[in-house]
């Protein structure tokens, strides 16, 4: 039997790119030979299946399997496009007040039986919504982008972690414009960690590869060939979340040959 | 002057900017306080110090200070000018 560990990914402010880091993140665990489930706790605004293209396949939801329509197995949507990659959809016409704290434990508690990780997309805010994704959480990874709004979120959100004794919580720095901040125009991850005094999980640069991806419905980290320096740094994630030590990758450098050469073996 | 400082910039860089800013922000989204708590503690603050010292209240100031996670309050109360006695 496993014993597998509960990731909630959350931030406070919505669009930071909880739902992108959730599907890439979970689908880097997979392609590393990982059991993984990547749960949309977001109910009434579900995003976690289009994100990951899985959108035409959801027969039942999260809220059935809480309120007893069906097994929780059969909840669980399989990728085909990677071994052991699962994902549990939200429901799209019910609210947040669906599901209690207490719900989540008891799924993520049989849900550990046979995973490595169950990775929960919480929805944007502080309320019931936010504590579902808490509740079951073994470690709370907090996305912020490099501006003022959503770092002042993500110190509330820590705050909030600390107090329901889930902490403490890393961080997942997203949308980081390396240009930018060596113009002085962006704060640099120094001044977040400053300002923030936590721990940095990872640092993923603003990059448009993202961004086809969703469009696409196909996480970067399952676009196999396609070695943008965000994919690294979610992979990187993925290997620090096993619990090996990954230096973080250089974004000053110019993305050039070498250093996308450089960034497969080192970064 | 004021064209040349357009011209060539003496601004901050945004990045610091939004650096203070959030640093500001943040010391009295953590302790709770206001601006508006903050300016009605000064006042209080002359108004007892002013029954035994003769002060000027528009040179004193209290702010917030924020240092890691731990914030204090610190008040900055310049005497006059004092001769040897």
């Amino acid at each position: 039997m496993k014993l597998g560990k509960v990731i909630t990914i959350t931030s406070g402010k919505g669009g930071v790119g909880k739902t992108t880091l959730t599907a890439n993140l979970s689908a880097a665990l997979a392609s590393i030979g990982r059991k993984v489930v990547a749960i949309d706790t977001d109910i009434g605004l579900r995003n976690l299946d289009v994100v990951m293209g899985l959108e035409n396949r959801i027969v039942y939801d999260l809220v059935d399997v809480i309120e007893g329509r069906c097994r929780l197995k059969q909840a669980m949507i399989k990728d085909k496009r990677v071994n052991s990659l699962y994902m549990i959809p939200a429901a799209q016409t019910r609210d947040k007040m669906s599901i209690s704290p207490t719900d989540m434990v008891l799924v993520c508690d049989q849900l550990r039986e046979e995973m490595d990780y169950i990775l929960i997309d919480s929805p944007a805010g502080i309320e019931r919504g936010f504590q579902n994704a808490l509740a079951p959480s073994d470690q709370v990874l907090i996305v912020t982008n490099p501006e003022v709004s959503a770092v002042r979120d993500a110190d509330r959100i820590i705050g909030l972690v600390d107090a329901a004794e889930k902490g403490p919580a890393q961080l997942l720095v997203n949308r980081l414009k390396p240009e930018m901040v060596a113009r002085g125009d962006m704060l640099s991850i120094n001044d977040i960690v400053e300002i923030l005094a936590v721990d940095v999980l990872g640092i993923i640069p603003e990059d448009e590869s993202i961004l086809i991806s969703s469009n696409r419905g196909t996480p970067l980290t399952l676009d196999n060939g396609h070695m943008p320096r965000a994919r690294i740094a979610v992979q990187n994630v993925a290997r620090r979340i096993e619990g090996e030590s990954v230096p973080f990758i250089d974004l000053t450098a110019r993305e050039g040959l070498l250093s996308k050469v450089k960034g497969w073996f080192g970064g | 002057m004021g064209w040349i400082t357009k011209l060539f910039g003496d601004k901050k860089n945004s990045g610091s900017v939004a650096k203070s800013r959030l640093q500001m922000v943040l010391s009295h989204d953590r302790t709770d306080i206001t601006p508006g708590m903050m300016a009605a503690i000064k006042d209080d603050i002359i108004s007892v110090l002013a029954q035994h010292l003769s002060i000027e209240a528009d040179q004193v100031e209290v702010n917030l200070d924020q240092s890691g996670t731990e914030s204090r309050l610190v008040a900055h109360i310049p005497l006059p000018s004092t001769r040897r006695r």
